[in-house]
């Protein structure tokens, strides 16, 4: 098996006075995909907070590549995007002046022609000047969805990624994240929607068995 | 990607964000030109007396524009999840929330600064003080911003923050508004306001150093809780 890149011990977590999570081991290798299931409510959210370094109310120790995640805190975050719920995705810029935000925060590909390839890809290149504040939630979600496919990043935690998304689009994304995962990106994701992907996966559920 | 184009696209990214919602940016300006409008209305139109208490309305009036322009300025990223995205940019977020800073001092406390002359000929303030408020308003303004985006970055979270912001910077104001006031007073009673000026710029350098560290760590607690 691949070094983890990745892992969790004992990690636990409490919400007021009720218990999320407790001593969950995890651990994603390169070309790997986790997806985390449960109930609304049952922390998965909260889980991916603290997996990419938002939250620090944990318990339990994290580690990338083998290293207490808080001493290599740099490296980790050069390798991670994290999408959460809310997506970033400023609705006084223009797509284009999205992305170039993006990009000048996290190590991308930022060349004019893979903006162009990752933006008709999800069929936003004609929109690329409009303002996103005048682009549907599905295509709001798109432009997030195009800052993961230009970041360089080697692990993607996903918050509900197809939140808006039409069927098609889905099943087109799915396909990506196959190609992705294939060509060595790990990813950690949550969604209420039933993944039919071309790899294997792992998947765990969140359960709320604590009073 | 580099530390300096990440700093130079936030301030763009700023700076057309607020080029394209003129109104944040107009606001808190008409506000300082409204209450410059109500003082001759309340203390009598007569230019002595006016003169007499403007180094202290027009410092007043500047305080309160920066003020109103700061409550917020941490809100939309918030909700939006840029805030996120900065935090958790392996650039470091304090030379981040600096340029972030840079930019709405840009829209708020240097514009304040830039039409405080012609608030200054509507309070019949001397002729002579009139550089030395424009220079100790550009000089103080920076400080006005940045405690003022620290009490934003605390209450960010908060429903109606505005009261409580006002609560926590308000005693941070006094000593820029004694020295900024002293230095104006000091130059229309025609005399040296150097070191009241030189004070005013020592505050907004250590206020730009330490407020980022203050602002980051605020925010990432804002983020966990959310």
């Amino acid at each position: 098996m691949s070094e983890a890149l990745l892992s969790t011990q004992n990690l636990s977590c409490e919400r007021g006075y009720r218990t999320l999570f407790e001593r969950l081991d995890l651990h994603i290798a390169r070309g790997e995909l986790l997806q985390i299931g449960g109930e609304n409510g049952s922390g998965k959210s909260t889980l991916l907070k603290v997996l990419a370094g938002l939250s620090s109310d944990y318990s339990g120790e994290i580690f990338w590549q083998g290293q207490a995640i808080q001493s290599v805190k740099e490296q980790f975050q050069a390798d991670l995007c994290y999408l959460g719920h809310a997506k970033g995705v400023k609705q006084g810029l223009t797509i284009a002046e999205n992305l170039r935000w993006f990009c000048s925060l996290y190590p991308c590909d930022d060349s004019a022609d893979a903006q162009r390839k990752v933006l008709e890809q999800l069929q936003l290149y004609r929109f690329r000047d409009h303002l996103c504040g005048q682009l549907s939630a599905g295509q709001q979600q798109r432009v997030a969805l195009a800052r993961l496919l230009l970041s360089k990043a080697r692990l993607w935690i996903l918050d509900e990624p197809f939140t808006a998304i039409d069927k098609q689009g889905v099943a087109e994304f799915e396909e990506i994240i196959c190609q992705r995962v294939s060509e060595g990106t790990a990813v950690i994701l949550t969604t209420h929607h039933a993944l039919q992907l071309a790899i294997p996966h792992r998947s765990i559920v969140l359960g709320a068995k604590c009073p | 990607m580099s530390l300096a184009s990440a700093c130079w696209q936030m301030l763009r990214r700023d700076l057309t964000l607020l080029a394209r919602r003129k109104m944040d940016v107009l606001n808190p300006l008409l506000f300082g030109f409204l209450v410059a409008l109500l003082f001759p209305l309340g203390l009598g139109p007569a230019p002595a007396s006016l003169a007499l208490v403007a180094p202290g309305l027009l410092w007043i009036i500047a305080l309160l524009s920066c003020l109103w322009a700061t409550d917020g300025v941490f809100d939309e990223d918030f909700h939006d999840g840029s805030l996120a995205l900065i935090l958790l940019s392996p650039q470091p977020a304090y030379f981040l929330i600096m340029a972030r800073l840079m930019a709405h001092w840009l829209a708020s406390g240097f514009i304040v600064a830039l039409v405080s002359p012609v608030l200054a000929l509507m309070l019949y303030l001397p002729s002579e003080a009139m550089g030395v408020l424009f220079l100790s308003l550009l000089l103080g303004s920076a400080s006005l911003v940045c405690i003022g985006a620290v009490g934003a970055a605390l209450t960010v979270n908060v429903r109606n923050g505005g009261v409580l912001l006002s609560l926590i910077v308000l005693p941070l104001y006094v000593p820029v508004i004694i020295f900024g006031s002293a230095a104006v007073q000091a130059a229309a009673q025609l005399q040296d306001s150097t070191a009241y000026l030189a004070i005013l710029a020592a505050m907004s350098l250590l206020a730009i150093v330490l407020v980022p560290l203050a602002i980051t760590a605020a925010l990432r607690i804002n983020v966990d809780a959310a």
